[in-house]
């Protein structure tokens, strides 16, 4: 790959040169590739994960087959009969410097509803006791920041989703529950949940929003992407299944901005 | 262009294609055939683009009458089939007539059998694919296996019938299905998060596959295998046939319907050309580990694609 200047291929101008932390590359079997950066829970961290992604997707290289990013890690699938690892590899060091959030596009503004405390939050007095705010702060702070979906994992759409006030900082739950329903809202370990499907989980359980997060039968049955800004708007809990009806029926259109036109 | 009757369902009979691509990001496993050999040849026996979608059977297979003429194959696990009361043979591409009955038995050996015939199974794609994905009720025949009464449509056949009729896999070729088995791995992605003892123990112990094994994951039981600090990352990527190794040390292996994301050390990857050897593999059947390097993996998987391309007899296609 010596003729492949460092970003030139893909028109990028040259990189910082200030220091990042160090990213390393790890076999993940024969079809995949796991890129590491720092092992820490940080949205800069993050940012850098969705910037490579980004710059992957944008490149198309032949034999890139999908790419899963998640906090601190990309994975990238290929075909390596296409795309030789070493060739695959060479490529992905030329991309790493370039990898800042600054070249990720705008995120779409995403408002989910959510009804806070009793059956659809359980967990919302004790999160706010052992907090020690009352629960009207408690929601205050959790409507109040605006979320980035870190990435989509686990069950089909749900989202991870970083910026919450450290104010809100909890640990998982002692034991976890075995069934919580979809659209519950959770926090713990400084990161927010939406859950998408009936699934175990060990959140706490703020409140929970009536909309869909996955829909088998819709044409697009991921509500959310990565990188979407998403901020909590709370509702009556006599409103929740007025709204989830008329989700259920496809006349309920949450509000979701896309981005303004950046100039290429 | 027909339709397909299911008389009986089987165990767990789902219509299957070669799996989503670039869904994984929004947590959406790929699905598509866990013995993808097996599934590409019953396509090819056909005349069927190895994309064309099919039935994978577990266990015990379906009955299905038949409206049309088609050519049909049935590859994988050994399995009776047995149309109109006579037994067929497996692994080749046979002639079926409107009104003929098509019985799948119970397996012989092996775990997973693959039903194709010429024109494919014809439903309509979710997300790029024909491929059911059970826990996420997506795809495939309204998401969910086959039941009875189900009226499957079938696509017109690419080629002439008699020129498939009688085609068949290479009688050495056909797989064995063995009680025990080897799979190759890469170490890692969290190699590094074993000692070198837990990553003695995973190599040189024989792990026996438990009841909690199905196209999500196999769950196996044997030498626990102790970790460096702790069971829990940072959450990243599944891949496929990543050995993810739980708080209790044993290794649990992940497959086409996996979570796309989880927060458990994973130990080693098993390599994509032993992932049918797993898919053919019953509770109670033993499989043990041996390492390999990434260019050893990669050669192995061309040597192993130029194999396939060689499976078939008469092959004039």
């Amino acid at each position: 790959m010596g003729e492949i200047q460092e970003g030139e291929w893909l028109g990028l101008t040259p990189p910082d040169n200030q220091m990042e932390s160090e990213v390393t590359l790890v076999p993940a079997g024969d079809l995949a590739v796991s890129i590491e950066f720092e092992s820490v829970l940080s949205p800069e961290v993050n940012a850098r994960v969705r910037a490579l992604d980004h710059l992957l997707l944008k490149a198309k290289l032949p034999g890139v087959l999908e790419t899963v990013p998640t906090f601190r890690s990309l994975l990238v699938y290929y075909d390596p009969l296409v795309i030789a690892w070493d060739h695959l590899t060479a490529l992905i060091q030329t991309l790493i410097p370039h990898a800042r959030p600054e070249r990720i596009p705008p995120g779409r503004r995403v408002e989910v509803p959510c009804s806070y405390g009793g059956r659809h939050g359980p967990d919302l007095e004790a999160a706010a006791e052992r907090l020690h705010l009352d629960p009207d702060a408690l929601i205050r702070l959790h409507t109040g920041a605006e979320l980035v979906v870190a990435f989509l994992g686990f069950t089909p759409g749900l989202p991870y989703l970083m910026g919450l006030p450290t104010a809100l900082n909890l640990p998982r739950l002692t034991t976890p529950r075995t069934k919580i329903p979809a659209g519950s809202v959770g926090i713990a370990g400084n990161q927010g949940v939406i859950y998408s499907v009936e699934s175990p989980g060990g959140f706490w359980i703020l409140g929970q929003t009536p909309l869909a997060l996955y829909d088998p039968q819709a044409a697009e049955p991921i509500l959310l992407r990565p990188g979407d800004r998403l901020r909590f708007v709370p509702i009556a809990a006599e409103s929740f299944q007025a709204i989830r009806q008329a989700v259920v029926a496809g006349t309920y259109h949450p509000l979701i901005e896309e981005p303004p036109e950046r100039p290429a | 262009m027909s339709t397909i009757t299911v008389v009986e369902p089987g165990l767990l009979t789902t219509v299957q294609d070669l799996g989503r691509t670039g869904t994984l990001r929004y947590g959406i496993p790929p699905s598509g055939p866990l013995d993808r050999d097996a599934f590409i040849l019953a396509n090819r026996l056909v005349g069927n683009p190895d994309t064309a979608a099919g039935l994978e059977c577990t266990l015990t297979g379906p009955a299905l009458e038949f409206h049309g003429e088609a050519i049909v194959a049935v590859t994988g696990a050994d399995v009776p089939v047995i149309i109109n009361g006579a037994d067929a043979p497996t692994w080749t591409a046979l002639r079926t007539n409107p009104g003929d009955f098509l019985k799948l038995g119970a397996v012989r050996t092996g775990c997973r059998a693959y039903l194709s015939l010429s024109g494919g199974i014809n439903v309509p794609p979710v997300l790029g694919s024909q491929a059911t994905y059970l826990r996420g009720r997506l795809g495939g025949f309204g998401g969910r296996s086959l039941q009875k009464g189900d009226q499957l449509p079938t696509g017109p056949a690419p080629r002439p019938l008699a020129e498939l009729e009688g085609r068949r896999v290479r009688p050495e070729w056909v797989p064995v299905h063995s009680p025990t088995i080897e799979c190759r791995v890469i170490l890692g992605p969290q190699a590094d998060r074993f000692p070198p003892e837990g990553i003695r123990i995973f190599l040189e112990s024989t792990y026996r596959v438990t009841p909690a094994a199905d196209r999500m994951g196999y769950r196996l039981t044997g030498s626990p295998i102790p970790h460096r600090h702790g069971y829990d990352i940072l959450s990243d990527g599944i891949p496929l046939g990543g050995v993810q190794v739980v708080g209790d040390g044993q290794p649990i292996i992940l497959l086409v319907d996996r979570q796309s994301t989880g927060g458990y050390t994973k130990i080693a990857t098993v390599l994509s050309v032993d992932i049918p050897r797993i898919a053919q593999a019953k509770p109670d059947h033993l499989i043990r580990f041996r390492e390999v390097s990434v260019a050893e993996a990669h050669s192995l998987l061309g040597t192993h694609r130029a194999w396939l391309d060689g499976a078939i007899e008469r092959d004039t296609a």
